[in-house]
């Protein structure tokens, strides 16, 4: 029940009165570009922008209308001689950065990008702390016949 | 009349099974805390007492459900009395009371399980445990008697239901929910010994011992579901896509990430008595991301897709819910945990170093996970502004952490504890190193195409893969003996290690199936006439035509594609694309079929009006090894479970060590 | 105590405070990126018989709400009725964009609910609709009297959102072009 993305989401939005779509839900007809090299271009473009009605697909993996309606429109930009960031850009300035699946690296989204490294290295510190603690705990002596005892004996019978 | 008479039934067991919950949350604690036997006693009986009247509810609901009861409102909401019968019983959880229902059912099945055969348990912690049980079943049982009762009743009784959700009448996704609900679910026990642990002051190499197979038991279940789910979406949404770093996804994918790193450092305390704190505060977080994952699912706050009707007030409830539970017990941690006294010594190169690792990139990609996932969420909520998070960003951060991991996957079991030599693991693994990257030297000789995190792919799978057989040589004395006594050998050892080394096997099939589909998939997108064909990756597929079909409740169309290659025939596909009756909604079903190396996948669209069709294929190598893998991974997790060592109920304390050079070895092993 | 095992608790109370300003929030509404930013160049056709067309030089010289609605749109026909209402009052003029229709199908629709919009463009393609960033039926936008937008309602309005957002919006502008004429 928990992952039940889809198509059929126009629909579905429809029914939750936020916003219409014409009911369609299947693969879609759309005019490919005669020039392979650029339609791969196209492609690659798709998949980089996020379809607004269905929320987290891409225009190349949604059903929509609206979504066929983009995937064309990039084409057109595409064969009129736009640069991939042209035909991008083009959707941007109409849609904003949230169309985006990519989220470009900005004030609002600094947090966001440098979140993962910074949360590697306050760990990776973290560890490194716990070692040096760990090691001024026990100054490099060998194990003590005390704790090889205990050792052994924890290997035979973990349970003590 | 008959029919009604059970849903009061089960109202009335449910009611009774939140006044069990309240007793068995409350007196069980002070009994232990007192020391007052008799109280403490409460626990065991009252475990199973709330069991079983949730398991009325159930069944009440369950056949509400199946004799078409409309009168009870979850079954006018989500089912028809059209409906083929298994549907009809899996429409129980299909909707949000019966899967909170099921849910709870399964929490209790949890509680009463610890009573049954936790019975090595001291009993004292055992009623702990119960409590802390019991007050997560209090919180969920009110939630559902308050504000979402399964058993609410509708008054006049409606002729016929409304029918449930087409995607959810598959197979796939009628199975799905139990098994994500036992993962999700089984962590609460890993989180109530924790807590437990807290209130006892006390985690010792025993405590690990008890929380281990719970942990892995839950953990087996999770991954069965999350597998589950990425194949549902590959067939059911006609794109092929087998992962969508989807909200709702993450939610099932953070408390596997966390479950994986609890279950490696509860390892450590089980055998090196330390980084205790850690291991409790991991299973408490556990636990709280599997409750949060129920939050963002049901109370709408983050955009997906599911079929839950979302509501603030249930909204409200989860999240004063999950500030008692997550905020409750993390306090108590705050308290408890700096007295939990640190064991046994390691250096960073060591058996514990290498899971130190594990759980240190683990858990960073289960926090990325979460940042991305509710960062649009926190930026929406600080600042107003709105950002999307989509796959790009998992695959940059998620990505670059996994490659250090699998790494160290291989070298982590051949280093023994306390302090290991590097260059020696080094030395064993030698040959290898040489042979993945002779392998990946070699793919990259006969492929085109293949980029470089292609290449680093498909050296960590086969590192992974032969890697993590070396340990398995190793004891086996394979080449060094005799076969017979090395197969002698491999019959004796411990089924944790067969157990680690399929999981670890495992996980290399999914990176080689991952990464070969990333790089080698094709798909075309075109419309075809009958009689017309497109060519992909070798294959020709001819349109033969299209016609209508007629189901028990759908009505749909299908098309039908012959697949030639070099002019003879391979197979037939038939995708359909289905209209429900009574509901907007069509659903994809794409056709499938495996052939040498990977799947060909065809789904039909629309038709142009002038006979033509859009028609979509794809070929998909090596797909079926990330699900394939999966099951490896979760073979190997029940493997171990059924170790001696690891069986629940297993005597916590075992005489004197019988085959002492083998467990010797066995412990080097984990 | 030692602060460092109070840091999960911290962090775990930031991030339930923004789950709870989260629940009052509603992600499906996507912001227009074209706010302050003049309206899209383009002409479009009436609907036949029914209303004349639309062009963006009919959203200069005074404040204009434009309405996006079509047949296929069910929502559209809920706030139907209160578009009837604001055309009546005549406080503001209305115009709509009827997106991805068919001029019949959009001529019936209109007499049957009834018209309240002085011009409407056909925009049967949906180009011009992705030009001002319509993603869903029906969205509403208001327009000052420089043909510039100024806000944009996602969704079928209600009472409320009319009463409390809109309209005191178009009065704001009216009021600021006042202003700015008699400054002049």
């Amino acid at each position: 029940m928990n992952r039940i993305r889809s198509a059929a989401l126009a629909a579905l939005m429809a029914l939750a009165a936020l916003t219409g779509a014409p009911a369609l839900a299947q693969t879609t007809i759309d005019e490919v570009l005669p020039d392979p090299a650029m339609e791969q271009r196209a492609i690659a473009i798709h998949k980089q922008l996020r379809c607004l009605v269905c929320q987290n697909q891409s225009i190349h993996e949604s059903n929509a209308t609206l979504a066929h309606d983009l995937r064309m429109l990039v084409r057109e930009r595409l064969a009129v001689g736009d640069t991939d960031e042209q035909a991008i850009q083009y959707l941007v300035t109409r849609y904003g950065d949230w169309v985006l699946l990519k989220p470009p690296m900005k004030p609002e989204t600094l947090a966001l990008w440098l979140g993962p490294p910074i949360i590697l290295i306050v760990g990776g510190v973290g560890a490194f702390v716990y070692f040096r603690r760990a090691r001024r705990r026990a100054p490099e002596a060998p194990l003590s016949e005390a704790e090889q005892q205990r050792a052994r004996r924890m290997l035979a019978d973990p349970a003590d | 009349m008959e029919g009604q008479l059970t849903a009061e039934l089960g109202h009335f067991a449910l009611l009774l099974a939140l006044m069990i919950a309240a007793v068995q949350a409350v007196v069980p604690l002070i009994g232990a805390q007192r020391d007052v036997a008799p109280w403490i006693a409460v626990a065991r009986p009252a475990a199973f007492g709330q069991f079983l009247m949730v398991a009325v509810a159930f069944a009440a609901l369950m056949r509400a459900f199946l004799i078409s009861d409309f009168s009870v409102s979850a079954v006018y909401q989500s089912s028809h009395s059209q409906m083929f019968w298994l549907y009809k019983l899996t429409g129980t959880w299909g909707n949000h009371e019966g899967s909170l229902l099921l849910w709870i059912l399964i929490l209790s099945g949890f509680g009463a399980a610890v009573a049954a055969f936790g019975t090595n348990l001291p009993p004292a912690l055992q009623a702990r445990v119960l409590a802390v049980q019991a007050m997560i079943g209090v919180g969920f049982l009110s939630f559902i008697v308050f504000t979402s009762n399964p058993l609410a009743r509708v008054i006049p009784v409606p002729p016929e239901g409304l029918g449930l959700n087409p995607l959810l009448q598959d197979p796939g996704l009628a199975f799905h929910p139990p098994f994500l609900y036992l993962g999700y679910v089984g962590f609460s026990m890993a989180f109530s010994f924790a807590v437990a642990a807290l209130i006892e002051g006390r985690v010792d190499p025993a405590w690990a011992r008890w929380v281990r197979p719970w942990t892995l038991a839950a953990w087996c279940f999770l991954t069965i579901g999350i597998t589950g789910g990425s194949w549902w979406s590959y067939y059911e949404l006609g794109w092929g896509g087998f992962w969508f770093w989807d909200p709702v996804e993450n939610a099932s994918f953070m408390p596997w990430l966390a479950g994986t790193a609890l279950l490696h450092s509860a390892i450590v305390v089980e055998r090196r008595d330390t980084l205790k704190s850690w291991t409790v505060l991991l299973a408490i977080l556990t636990f709280s991301l599997s409750l949060l994952g129920t939050f963002i699912v049901r109370s709408g706050v983050l955009t997906s897709v599911h079929a839950f009707a979302t509501d603030p007030a249930r909204g409200m409830f989860i999240l004063g819910f999950l500030i008692v539970v997550i905020g409750g017990s993390l306090t108590l941690y705050a308290l408890r945990a700096p007295a939990l006294k640190s064991g046994g010594l390691f250096a960073p190169i060591s058996r514990e170093g290498a899971l130190v690792l594990n759980n240190l990139l683990l858990a960073t990609a289960c926090a990325s996970v979460l940042l991305g996932t509710l960062y649009p969420l926190l930026l929406d909520a600080l600042t107003g502004d709105k950002v999307t998070v989509g796959p790009p960003f998992f695959d940059a951060t998620f990505g670059p952490l996994m490659v250090p991991l699998l790494a160290a996957v291989t070298v982590g079991p051949m280093l023994p504890w306390k302090r290991a030599d590097l260059m020696g693991a080094a030395q064993r693994l030698r040959f290898v190193f040489i042979a993945a990257v002779l392998v990946g030297f070699v793919t990259w000789i006969f492929t085109t195409g293949m980029s470089w995190p292609a290449a680093v792919g498909i050296v960590l799978s086969v590192w992974l893969v032969v890697g993590s057989l070396v340990p398995l040589a190793e004891r086996v004395k394979l080449f060094s003996v005799p076969f017979t006594e090395s197969l002698q050998r491999a019959a004796g050892m411990p089924r944790s290690v067969w157990g680690m080394v399929m999981a670890h096997a495992g996980l290399g099939f999914v990176l080689l199936g991952i990464t070969v589909l990333l790089t080698w998939q094709t798909e075309l997108g075109t419309v075809l006439k009958p009689g017309q064909s497109a060519s992909l990756n070798g294959y020709t597929f001819t349109f033969e035509g299209a016609g209508n079909v007629r189901g028990p409740n759908y009505t749909a169309v299908r098309g039908v594609f012959s697949v030639t290659r070099d002019g003879r025939p391979v197979t037939t596909l038939a995708p359909e694309t289905r209209s429900y009756v009574g509901s907007a909604m069509t659903t994809t079903e794409a056709s499938i079929r495996p052939v040498w190396f990977g799947d060909l996948y065809a789904a039909i669209g629309e038709s142009d009006g002038a006979g033509g069709f859009a028609a979509r294929f794809y070929f998909k190598p090596f797909v079926q090894w990330i699900w394939l893998g999966a099951m490896v991974m979760v073979a190997g997790g029940f493997v171990s479970l059924s170790d001696r060592r690891h069986r629940v109920g297993a005597p916590a304390r075992r005489g004197a060590p019988a085959g002492g050079k083998i467990r010797t070895e066995a412990s080097a092993a984990e | 105590m030692r602060p460092a095992f109070l840091v999960p608790l911290i962090i775990f109370g930031l991030v339930a405070v923004a789950l709870g300003i989260g629940l009052g929030l509603r992600p499906a509404e996507i912001p227009s990126a074209l706010i302050g930013q003049p309206v899209p160049t383009f002409a479009l056709p009436g609907v036949p018989s029914t209303a004349p067309g639309l062009s963006s030089a009919d959203l200069k010289g005074q404040v204009s709400i434009v309405n996006v609605f079509a047949s296929w749109c069910i929502p559209c026909r809920e706030e139907h009725p209160l578009w009837m209402d604001v055309a009546k009052s005549g406080s503001v003029v209305l115009y709509g964009l009827n997106y991805k229709d068919t001029p019949e199908n959009a001529a019936q629709w209109l007499q049957t609910y009834g018209n309240p919009f002085k011009r409407v463009g056909g925009d049967f393609g949906g180009r011009v609709g992705i030009d001002f960033g319509v993603y869903g039926v029906p969205e509403t936008f208001v327009i000052d009297g420089n043909g510039v937008i100024r806000m944009k309602h996602i969704g079928p309005i209600d009472r409320a959102a009319l009463d409390n957002e809109i309209l005191p919006k178009v009065r704001e502008l009216q009021a600021a072009a006042q202003a700015a004429a008699k400054a002049q």
